[in-house]
């Protein structure tokens, strides 16, 4: 009955107050609204550029071949390091940490051509584990390169699916030949479209990659460009990283603390980077919309202190007749409770009517999805629910604790 | 029933006190009938606020049916006000917005009456003071003498040990003011206690016992 009572009052207190009412709830919708988007938006960034950076890989290390920087065994300082394939299979046999690694050459410029289609393109050679850390997938119906592609030195290859649009424009791919230097390639395999915000050796879209063997033989190389590995736990990077240092070092004869004989890139570092740049981000938005929701909460208060003034006379009228002082704070802390709700129910509501049109926009590849994840919401609940109470309890405490003859006086 | 020993009340305003009440003895028992007359500025309404609960005093005794008024809880006190005493205002004091039958059930909401039970007080309050036709009126559409009998109405709710009234006739014409002194009298002729502020003596002629104050002091009709 009494809730009844608060009720009507709520709404008597509305209707006498339209303009204040309205800017008061205004400063409350749109500091939820803020505050969810923001949160939001932040969190789809996130989403989207984590997503991209794991086009290059995902936790995966690039190693490249350096120059001794420190005289080691009676070697002078300088001298050039070079990787061969069998490099790759005695880090795989020494480290028994490492997941997965694959010797990389990549030959620049060399044409491939379908038809009368010619193009100038990175030729790639790797080993089937490849695929795996780069998150190359296989369009339906093809496949990567395989272990017997690799012992058999076959000529096949998997196409980007970027330059397979170059050459085959509309055509099915698979299965078909193209020309590499001259030399036929099956087409096994058409790479599934990725995001890549990162790569060292041009975008894997428009990569042909062919098995390494076969491009050792083709183009006469001894060398690798580089290695790719993944360690079985990201946890255990570091460690893998030194051991690597170590048997290479032992076996090229540097020392395993010269840190320019081989060159490492480290992507789980760039994801670190990305944990503690969104984190900061989304505690830096946080603070924006908790304080937008703040200023709207002052106006709750502010708008109470008057509706409790004016009607201070009432509430000496009430505890005249015998109204205790908890059912004068319950009443007015009620009707704070009640506006900031309905303003937070307001904004959310917006929120997640921009948020459902968003996509009509088309602008998922630069800022990602937004999401309106549980925790925003919750969070921004707590927060609301804080402010209507603290912004009607000190005015409600301040009327409640009037003498009832004090109040009628008024 | 009510006895005051000693009373004093001091307000004090900026660096000014005023003494309201200057030692005030009185006792009134049960099913009286008392007028409360004076200049104004005596010190009835502080008199009358603090025996109603509503106001406190600096110094003195107060006992009402043999509970020491100091020395209760504010919560306590709301239940006093609600349930042993009925009061009656010069300017009404009903809520605006309210209905006549809601203005009379609010005491009884805060008394924890069900639904039920209030609706059925309720009409039987509003029947006593001859009401019941327009219980669904609000206070600005009905007269000043009926208004008054709202807030009789009110006072009556929860069968209160006393009346108190704060000049229930000033703001009234005289012959809607003739009809609140004949419900007054009525109450009293069926066992109420009522203790009247009134400047007015075709009031204070029909109650058993008038008391004069001056200055904060009584100085006729305060014994029993």
């Amino acid at each position: 009955m009494a809730l009844l009572m608060f009720i009507n009052q709520f709404l008597r207190d509305i209707k006498s107050q339209k303009l204040r009412t309205f800017l008061t709830l205004f400063g409350i919708i749109w500091g939820t609204t803020a505050v969810t988007l923001l949160l939001a938006f932040g969190e789809g960034l996130h989403a989207q550029i984590s997503k991209a950076s794991h086009g290059l890989g995902d936790k995966i290390v690039i190693m490249w071949p350096g120059r001794t920087s420190k005289p080691f065994q009676g070697l002078s300082k300088g001298r050039v390091i070079r990787f061969k394939e069998e490099d790759a299979f005695l880090l795989q046999k020494e480290i028994i940490q490492m997941g997965q690694i694959s010797p990389e050459y990549n030959e620049w410029s060399v044409q491939v051509k379908y038809k009368k289609n010619v193009f100038s393109q990175n030729v790639t050679g790797v080993y089937p584990v490849f695929a795996d850390m780069r998150n190359m997938i296989p369009e339906e119906g093809g496949r990567f390169i395989n272990a017997l592609d690799i012992k058999n030195k076959k000529r096949v290859v998997f196409l980007g699916d970027k330059l397979k649009n170059d050459l085959f424009k509309e055509e099915a791919a698979l299965g078909k030949y193209v020309f590499i230097n001259s030399t036929p390639f099956l087409v096994v395999g058409v790479m599934n479209e990725k995001k890549q915000d990162s790569n060292y050796s041009g975008r894997d879209a428009y990569k042909a990659v062919i098995p390494a063997t076969t491009l050792s033989a083709m183009f006469g190389r001894r060398y690798l460009d580089n290695m790719v590995f993944k360690p079985r736990d990201p946890k255990q990077n570091e460690y893998v990283k030194e051991k690597v240092f170590e048997v290479l070092g032992k076996k090229y004869r540097f020392d395993p603390e010269d840190k320019e004989a081989l060159m490492m890139w480290d992507t789980t570092e760039m994801d670190k980077f990305f944990n503690y740049f969104f984190y900061g981000m989304r505690v830096f938005l946080g603070i924006l919309g908790a304080f937008t929701l703040i200023v709207g909460g002052i106006g709750v208060s502010n708008i109470m202190n008057v509706v409790i003034e004016e009607r201070t006379r009432e509430i000496g009228i009430k505890m005249a007749v015998g109204a205790k002082r908890i059912f004068i704070l319950s009443q007015f802390v009620f009707e704070t409770l009640l506006i900031t709700f309905i303003g937070g129910a307001v904004g959310f509501l917006i929120s997640w009517g921009i948020l459902s049109i968003f996509p009509m926009f088309k602008l998922e590849q630069y800022v990602g999805t937004p999401t309106f994840s549980a925790s925003v919401a919750i969070l921004a609940t707590l927060i609301l629910g804080l402010i209507g109470f603290f912004a009607g309890f000190f005015p409600a405490r301040r009327a409640a604790s009037l003498n009832p003859i004090q109040a009628l006086r008024l | 029933m009510i006895e005051i020993i000693g009373m004093t009340k001091v307000y004090t305003t900026g660096k000014v006190n005023v003494e309201a009440l200057r030692g005030i003895d009185l006792k009134i028992e049960k099913n009286d009938f008392i007028s409360i007359m004076g200049p104004s500025g005596s010190g009835k309404s502080t008199l009358m606020n603090i025996i109603g609960c509503l106001d406190t005093p600096t110094q003195g005794e107060y006992h009402l049916e043999g509970m020491k008024v100091a020395e209760l809880d504010p919560n306590r006190l709301a239940d006093i006000r609600n349930q042993k005493i009925g009061f009656v205002f010069q300017n009404f004091n009903l809520l605006p917005y309210a209905t006549a039958f809601e203005n009379v059930e609010i005491p009884l909401i805060f008394k924890g009456d069900s639904f039920k039970k209030r609706k059925a007080r309720t009409e039987e309050l509003l029947e006593i003071v001859g009401l019941k036709d327009r219980m669904d009126h609000k206070p600005t559409e009905l007269s000043g003498g009926e208004m008054q009998r709202v807030s009789i109405a009110r006072a009556l709710a929860c069968n209160p040990s006393i009346i108190l009234a704060d000049e229930p006739t000033g703001n009234l014409d005289s012959v809607s003011g003739a009809e609140i002194i004949e419900i007054f009298v009525d109450l009293w002729n069926k066992g109420h206690t009522i203790a009247i502020i009134t400047h007015d003596t075709k009031i204070s002629s029909r109650t058993q016992r008038i008391i004069k104050l001056l200055d904060g002091m009584i100085v006729d009709g305060g014994g029993a």
